[in-house]
């Protein structure tokens, strides 16, 4: 699953939320559960074409989408985030769905400008997990599926770099793609900071990465990493 | 000149045969419907089919002209029942030898096709002799005719293609529906052994926690989270069942998209190379997606592929998929891989596989799907150019007025002498200008309206050789 959570942070004024999801019980599941965790929910639409209109004109803090809306029940979500964040580069999206894809991912990822997430719908089993991913989105961060690391890494497996990692390393990249803090890194793998940091360097070494010690910044440019492949 | 001589020989030694095959074939129909000699009677037709074969053979190699065999398909071996009896009619039998004789008979002598043999067997001597002068001074010509008489008797009917056609299709509809029901089977025992089992499990978990909650808070809350995590492991399952049935990319992107997401996941060098302007219909993507999604599988699991190119094209209307790999070939659908599954898949489509896997490799499969795109593109047609589109539109509006007022209806007014002139101008002139000027009034009028038809259609067609 997702890890441990975050050190939960306390925002001062309610984050404002937009949720797009076309089932009656999961969207207002959503609702319920952002509300309860102290969200505004400005907007619950169930639809493409209204996703977008309320993303560009309420431009909310995150928003929480589905990948497949109506009218045509393909990947109108999706496309709807895509076209918003061209418009507006980083604006926090999660994007929900029954399946992960690299394919999807890498889209989402193709900007390069953060602020995004793309995680399976079970997710939202774990509320403090899948409420720590969406604060994450919000706050400029990354929240990538495990399962769509563990694809994104198996597709690069056999590129020389990334073969000569250690398996500890492996462990930090992983859980590193997916989003996290060297803190949250550390408690996950019971490991201590400063031994995450040990390793996040030689990986970043390994993969001929610049070093940097911004959180977000260093997520993107491992996912850059693994996009380019 | 030596070979057409060459070609009437052959055909001259043929009639040496017909003559032959004439005399026995009238003696054992004799013994046949004579003497009750029915034993005989499919060796004769076999007999005459030869010689037909042989004919059809001299005739495509000499005029070039290809006379399709007209026969009905040759009738299945006989099924048993479920006692082990083999019937035939109202006869039931212990070996399949008669009823199998019995079919071939009534296979053999309700063919018209069989008929038409003989009748053509009985004139065939004839023709030739009267050929031969023609033979002898223009042999080219006489062979051309002589393979049109041939025609007339010993090609293909619309009805026996029909007959074929059928046969074809309700083999392909048999096929298509066996398949189905193996899928439908596979999927309800997926559903049922592992989905339906799983939720059964969570059903009883949350019932356990149900009774101990007021008891033992603890353990009920130790049962939710193990139910919690049981049903996430049962949407996995759920994931990968719905994953067999269809894609959920190829629902939402199409083929291009769908073998793009599995060239991602594959541990294989892949490169899509995807060129389809529009959508095929779900089930003709869906075949084609799980052919590619085969092939993958066996380029790295048989083929010891390190990189493969797929290539997603469109011929006309035909869908041509090309899977090629490095691998160290030797693919053989008779060696029982997912070849032949493949090959049933895409025959439900009219597809067809084209496998080219010398031993060491590569390997290319190339597939073919007639007929599943549509022919013109709605939106992609050449959009005609302003000027053209304004003076089609003039054509019209003015090809009227040379062709009927100034042209026709002058002529007819000329014709039986109505003295009156109006506006049409040729009636104005002097009388020898008069005829010229409507005969030029007339032919202007239908250049016009030539002109305004043709325009688009030859813009069309240009644009059509663009498109693929």
């Amino acid at each position: 699953m997702l890890g441990d959570p975050e050190p939960p942070m306390v925002p001062s004024v309610p984050l404002r939320v937009l949720i797009a999801e076309d089932l009656y019980l999961l969207r207002e599941g959503l609702v319920h559960l952002l509300q309860a965790h102290g969200f505004q929910v400005v907007a619950a639409v169930e639809s493409g074409p209204e996703l977008l209109k309320g993303l560009l004109e309420l431009r909310p803090d995150v928003s929480i989408v589905d990948v497949r809306l109506p009218p045509t029940l393909t990947d109108e979500g999706l496309q709807a985030a895509l076209a918003a964040r061209k418009q507006v580069p980083g604006l926090p999206i999660l994007v929900l769905s029954q399946h992960v894809q690299q394919l999807y991912a890498r889209e989402l990822l193709a900007d390069g400008s953060g602020a995004i997430g793309y995680l399976l719908k079970d997710r939202v089993f774990n509320a403090e997990q899948f409420v720590d991913a969406v604060r994450r989105v919000a706050a400029g961060g990354t929240a990538m599926d495990p399962e769509v690391i563990a694809k994104l890494l198996a597709s690069n497996a056999a590129h020389e770099p990334l073969a000569a990692l250690t398996p500890r390393e492996r462990e930090v990249l992983e859980a590193m793609a997916e989003g996290r803090s060297n803190a949250a890194i550390s408690q996950r793998l019971y490991l201590s900071e400063s031994a995450v940091a040990k390793h996040t360097a030689s990986i970043f070494g390994k993969l001929g990465l610049a070093p940097s010690d911004d959180d977000n910044r260093r997520v993107l440019a491992v996912l850059a990493y693994l996009n380019s492949r | 000149m030596l070979r057409k001589f060459g070609h009437v020989l052959a055909l001259l030694a043929l009639l040496v045969v017909e003559l032959i095959a004439l005399a026995s074939s009238v003696l054992t129909l004799l013994a046949t419907f004579g003497l009750g000699m029915v034993f005989l009677f499919p060796p004769q037709v076999r007999m005459i089919r030869w010689v037909t074969r042989a004919t059809r053979h001299v005739v495509h190699a000499s005029a070039g002209v290809t006379i399709e065999p007209p026969y009905l398909p040759q009738p299945p071996p006989p099924q048993p029942q479920s006692d082990g009896m083999y019937r035939s009619n109202r006869t039931l039998y212990k070996t399949p030898r008669m009823p199998a004789w019995n079919d071939r008979w009534k296979w053999l002598l309700t063919d018209p096709a069989t008929w038409r043999d003989g009748l053509w067997l009985l004139l065939d001597p004839l023709v030739k002799v009267l050929l031969v002068p023609l033979f002898i001074l223009l042999p080219g010509r006489g062979l051309r005719v002589y393979a049109m008489w041939c025609e007339m008797l010993l090609a293909a009917t619309v009805a026996s293609r029909l007959a074929g056609q059928v046969n074809h299709l309700s083999k392909v509809r048999n096929l298509a529906v066996d398949t189905q029901a193996a899928e439908m089977r596979r999927i309800e025992r997926d559903l049922h052994d592992g989905t339906q089992a799983r939720l059964v499990a969570i059903g009883m978990t949350i019932g356990a926690a149900e009774e101990l909650m007021t008891t033992d808070a603890a353990a009920a809350k130790a049962l939710m989270a193990k139910a919690r995590e049981a049903s996430a492991e049962t949407l996995t399952e759920l994931r990968r069942i719905v994953r067999g049935i269809h894609p959920p990319v190829l629902a939402e992107r199409g083929l291009a998209d769908a073998v793009r997401a599995l060239a991602m996941d594959s541990a294989l060098r892949v490169t899509v190379d995807a060129d389809l302007p529009h959508r095929p219909e779900a089930p003709v993507e869906a075949a084609a997606y799980f052919a590619v999604s085969e092939l993958l599988a066996n380029s790295a699991r048989h083929g010891g592929a390190k990189s493969v190119v797929i290539d997603l094209s469109c011929n006309g209307p035909n869908l041509r998929i090309t899977v090629a790999d490095d691998g160290w070939g030797g693919a053989d659908p008779a060696k029982g891989s997912g070849l032949a599954g493949i090959e049933r898949r895409l025959a439900a489509f009219d597809g067809v596989m084209a496998i080219n896997s010398p031993p060491g490799g590569p390997t290319t499969v190339t597939m073919e799907l007639p007929r599943v795109l549509p022919e013109y593109w709605a939106g992609e047609l050449p959009k005609l150019p302003r000027w053209k589109l304004v003076t089609v539109l003039a054509l019209h509006l003015t090809a009227w007025c040379p062709l009927f007022p100034q042209g026709v209806v002058a002529a007819i007014f000329k014709i039986f002498g109505v003295d009156e002139e109006t506006w049409f101008l040729a009636l104005h002139l002097p009388e020898p200008w008069q005829w010229p000027v409507i005969a030029f009034m007339i032919t202007l009028g239908l250049i016009m309206y030539v002109t305004a038809v043709a325009l688009p259609a030859l813009h069309e067609k240009k644009g059509g050789a663009a498109r693929c």
